[in-house]
């Protein structure tokens, strides 16, 4: 068991550096940094452009290879490199991960638990009017795209506020810098509501879906009827046995979600003004900024995978099945 | 006194299917009831009823009561604490009934805390306690397995285990063993009579194998259509049944010790519930139907001590003293002309020669590496004569269909020759290979799965003639329909507008379109109802004689393969036990596995299975990945524990092979001291007739 864990962690190393190369190569061939300096008033020396893009690692009149070689050793002790205009891209880093981190983990895990939570419920009322309800709104759901829904959040709030006369829930930015102590952190979460939800909707849907179909699957199993059969009531044989048994798939599709839940961090935090990692990468791509972009596609790749060992590892640990043979 | 009081149960589905029409029936102290019948005659439906553990969508009327107190329309509270206290449920399918997360001891000891204020380490010492009961080995070990570790003999007796863990006064046993081998049926049975001497509790004992009711049950209930029809003491039942309906199951029934010449089906099938006939609902397939049986639904009426039947002619048959043979007509088969041939003189049409399949055992993700070799069949020699029927019959995992597929491919076996109608299959191109097809088919086990359902049947008839270039098919799918007793209309329906026994037929029919020489029969009978089973028998013989068909018949049925084979071959994991023809292989089986296997059939007559002495085996089959060595059969085998050390070092250095015994002209067995004993008696009721 702990060897095929430590496999698959090494598999997923060796996937994330190629996850990561793959990335620099494709924004450091596609990208031209040196259009921010050619076109100045007044006018910058050619010589000077070289020399400052040299600098930073970013000129493409040394060949891509060579220009990776450097980036990748720098990336291998730890140094991601300067950013467009000369500012470390490791600064950068450490000021948006944990804004980023939190909204992802908060996303993941309230979405995987209401999401089981939800399809779980509708599976046990199945066809009853909670569980079209569930089901026509999982699919609305998923059907409208993050970006509108959080414009669409956005303004349903602006126009509470409005009509309360006071702000009721913030729908722009991280915090108010201005409040310290327990204020502020009240004020953050009031911040984090709404890309919260506007993260976590999707998933909720996405999971109570496949929730759904795989508790519909194991209630009329003969071991649901055993554990009634035993004296166990409805609620508590569904709850420990069923429900239990029927987690364990859902957990495979545990990094697939993470996946597209980054992609829906970039919207999210773009639309309520959040400096994370998503909106690092919509702005470095606007300045063409390749190592902002790598270090970017690192971090992702870095979470997909770290997502996928996680769900290894809840999967070894919710099927005996798996982890006896 | 009787612990369950069951009066008028009925439930009714969604749509006003009524799955149960009044039942009523009573159960003492330490008494067994029976309950037969066929599927979708209700009697899960009725046990599931009690337990109140249907789906929330079904009507239950009616009352039952357990010690007197009423269980429909108890709240759930309460109902909690009658469930697995005092009536406890054993399912039918044991890979299902246990919960894959949690393990086997986890879930004992789970069912010991819901009624018992002890605390987790005294229930789980409580669970080894009962495994070992049950005759689990090591079951210190084994209650921390899981349920996919354990066999499904072993997950059974587990079951049985975790419904006498709280003492129970009712046992339900829901079809306990159909989903087992014989001789592991025979262990679980034993299990269970162990468990009731235990608990003294009464069991109410539910399936459709009227031999597993002889032995246990005092007193049988046979239901049809959702209600019950003749109720009685054992004996009474089997020997005496007043009810068409029960005389002709038993007369269906094959037997494993039988002379009997011709099974006798009932025609028909059972009426769908949501489509009940006007008045009795047997009255469709009843011989003895008269025009006053259409006229309302006889009530279940007492006629003598403990006996109900619910028939209007049921005085006559009484009086009359008639047995299934006498109510219904009893089919004729016209004889074969080759078995007047002897079989030395016959043509061979297919020939295995020390047949050997292995498969490797294979591990790891990405490189894999061979770890070991599954012998799954290892040196198997038989053959089979024109217009012969061989059997090849054991236990599952022995080897059976790998055989048939290794017959089936026409390819070159690993080792060993396959020749069929004189074509060794190493040797053959690829039209040869075409050709030879046409004169081997295979009939499958489950007719469900067999047939294309959006495929009309006449076109399923139809392909194997367009493949090989027939001309005339619409004429001659006709013909093939009326073969298997079908009507040539039938041709435009699809497969789920036809019963079980009918798409059998047209699974057979489609293996005779291309006129084969053999046809290989994969458990055909094994899916299907016991009525429907003897009209299958029946085409079955009756097409081996007028076409001059082979059969090679794969069964685990002992009593269907004394049937309808002439010969039988007995396979223990990958070899061959023993071989030759029925009469004798039954009468005087030779092999200490065969006449385990013999003795492990219940018999549908209660006095010989209360005087039968079992031979018992004991634990699973081995892994096929390792074989024991020399004997396969010693690890389990009963006359290896009786022999001398010298003796048996014999079986564990040197494996036997089939040596012919010196008595028998037609008789081999696989076994160092083999030696003919007498297991199944003919009884009195048999030497009378």
């Amino acid at each position: 068991m702990g060897k095929f864990l430590l496999r698959r962690l090494a598999t997923n190393l060796i996937l994330v550096a190629l996850a990561a190369s793959l990335a620099y190569m494709l924004a450091a061939t596609t990208m031209n940094p040196r259009g921010a300096y050619e076109g100045r008033q007044p006018p910058v020396a050619e010589e000077v452009i070289d020399a400052t893009l040299d600098a930073y690692n970013l000129n493409d009149k040394t060949p891509v290879f060579e220009r990776y070689l450097t980036w990748a050793g720098g990336v291998v002790t730890g140094d991601f490199g300067k950013t467009w205009n000369g500012g470390s891209v490791n600064e950068e880093m450490g000021r948006r991960i944990m804004v980023s981190l939190r909204l992802l983990l908060i996303g993941t895990l309230l979405g995987f638990a209401l999401g089981v939570a939800v399809g779980a419920y509708s599976a046990v009322r199945q066809y009853r009017f909670s569980d079209r309800a569930i089901g026509v709104s999982s699919f609305v759901v998923m059907a409208v795209p993050v970006f509108l829904l959080a414009t669409l959040l956005a303004i349903a709030t602006y126009n509470l506020n409005r009509g309360l006369g006071f702000t009721l829930i913030e729908y722009t930015g991280e915090y108010n810098p201005r409040l310290s102590g327990w204020d502020q952190f009240l004020n953050r979460l009031n911040h984090l509501i709404l890309p919260t939800i506007s993260l976590t909707l999707g998933s909720i849907a996405f999971y109570s879906r496949i929730q759904r179909n795989m508790m519909l699957d194991v209630l009329n199993q003969d071991f649901v009827r055993t554990a009634m059969a035993k004296g166990l009531r409805r609620r508590t044989a569904l709850f420990k046995h069923a429900l239990r048994t029927a987690l364990i798939p859902s957990a495979t599709y545990f990094a697939f979600a993470f996946g597209t839940m980054l992609t829906g961090a970039i919207f999210t935090e773009k639309i309520f003004s959040w400096h994370g990692m998503g909106a690092w990468l919509v702005d470095a791509i606007n300045q063409n900024d390749v190592n902002s972009v790598a270090a970017v596609s690192l971090f992702t790749a870095v979470c997909v995978l770290f997502a996928a060992f996680l769900s290894d590892l809840l999967v070894a640990s919710l099927d005996p099945r798996v982890r006896v043979s | 006194m009787s612990i369950l009081e069951v009066r008028d149960l009925t439930v009714t589905f969604p749509g006003g299917i009524q799955a149960v029409r009044g039942v009523s029936y009573d159960v003492a102290q330490g008494e067994v009831l029976g309950i037969v019948g066929e599927s979708g005659s209700g009697k899960s439906v009725t046990s599931l009823a009690i337990m109140g553990l249907l789906p929330q969508n079904a009507v239950v009327s009616g009352s039952v009561k357990l010690h007197g107190q009423e269980l429909l329309g108890m709240d759930e509270g309460e109902l909690t604490r009658v469930r697995g206290k005092a009536i406890s449920m054993i399912f039918q399918d044991p890979l299902s009934a246990f919960t894959p997360v949690y393990t086997i001891g986890d879930q004992i000891a789970e069912a010991v805390r819901v009624h018992q204020k002890v605390g987790k380490d005294k229930a789980a010492k409580r669970a080894v306690e009962l495994l070992d009961l049950v005759g689990i080995p090591h079951p210190d070990v084994r209650a921390k397995a899981f349920p996919h570790e354990f066999s499904g003999g072993m997950r059974q007796r587990a079951m049985i285990a975790m419904a006498i863990a709280n003492d129970p006064d009712l046992l339900i046993c829901d079809e306990p063993t159909t989903a087992l081998d014989v001789t592991i049926q025979a262990q679980v049975l034993e299990v269970l009579k162990t468990a009731q001497a235990e608990t003294g509790a009464g069991i109410v004992m539910i399936t459709h194998d009227l031999g597993v009711i002889a032995g246990m049950a005092d007193r049988v209930l046979v239901m049809y259509a959702g209600r019950p029809v003749e109720q009685g003491v054992v004996d009474d039942i089997y020997y005496r049944p007043r009810m068409p309906y029960t005389m002709g199951l038993l007369a269906s029934i094959p037997r494993v010790d039988g002379e009997q010449d011709t099974l006798v089906p009932i025609e028909g099938n059972p009426p769908s519930p949501a489509a009940l006939p006007p008045g009795c609902p047997f009255a469709p397939r009843c011989p003895m139907h008269i025009d006053a049986c259409d006229d309302e639904e006889p009530p279940l009426t007492q006629i003598g001590g403990g006996r109900y039947v619910a028939c209007i002619r049921s005085r006559e048959i009484e009086h009359k003293g008639m047995t299934g043979a006498d109510v219904f007509p009893v089919p004729v088969i016209p004889p074969s002309d080759v078995a007047r041939v002897p079989r030395e003189e016959r043509e061979t049409v297919l020939e295995l020669d020390n047949l050997v399949r292995h498969y490797p055992l294979m591990k790891g993700a990405v490189f894999k590496r061979r770890v070991g070799t599954v012998h799954a069949v290892d040196g198997i020699t038989f053959d089979i004569a024109e217009g012969e029927t061989l059997a090849l019959v054991g236990e599952s995992g022995c080897g059976k269909t790998t055989t048939l597929q290794q017959i089936m491919q026409l390819t070159p076996p690993q080792s060993g020759r396959v020749v069929v109608l004189g074509k060794d299959s190493s040797k053959l191109d690829k039209a040869a290979r075409k050709a030879l097809r046409g004169d081997l088919q295979i009939v499958f086990q489950d007719p469900m799965a067999a047939l294309d359902p959006r495929m009309p049947v006449g076109d399923i008839i139809a392909e194997p003639l367009r493949a090989h270039g027939r001309k005339n098919v619409p004429q001659r799918v006709a013909e093939l329909l009326t073969l298997v007793g079908l009507a040539p209309e039938h041709a435009e329906r699809y497969p789920q507008q036809f019963s079980g026994g009918q798409r059998q037929r047209i699974g057979i029919a489609r293996a005779l379109a291309l006129e084969p020489k053999l046809i290989v029969l994969d458990e055909p009978v094994s899916a299907l109802d016991v009525s429907i089973q003897a009209g299958v028998i029946n085409l079955l013989e009756e097409l081996k004689n007028r076409l001059g068909l082979s059969y090679l018949f794969v069964a685990h049925d002992l009593a269907v393969v004394r049937h309808l084979a002439d010969r039988v071959a007995v396979m223990y994991l990958g070899r061959i036990a023993e071989i030759g023809a029925v009469e004798n292989v039954y009468d005087r089986p030779a092999h200490p596995y065969t006449q385990a296997l013999l003795s492990a059939i219940p018999l549908p007559d209660p006095e010989m299975e209360r005087s039968r002495k079992r031979i018992l085996l004991e634990g699973d089959l081995p892994s096929p990945a390792d074989p024991p060595s020399g004997c396969r059969f010693r690890t389990r085998c009963p006359k290896f524990a009786r022999l001398s050390e010298a003796e048996k070092r014999r079986c564990v250095d040197e494996e036997p092979s089939v040596a012919r015994l010196a008595r028998a002209k037609d008789h081999g067995a696989a076994c160092h001291y083999a030696e003919e004993i007498e297991v199944i008696t003919a009884s009195e009721h048999q030497e009378e007739q």
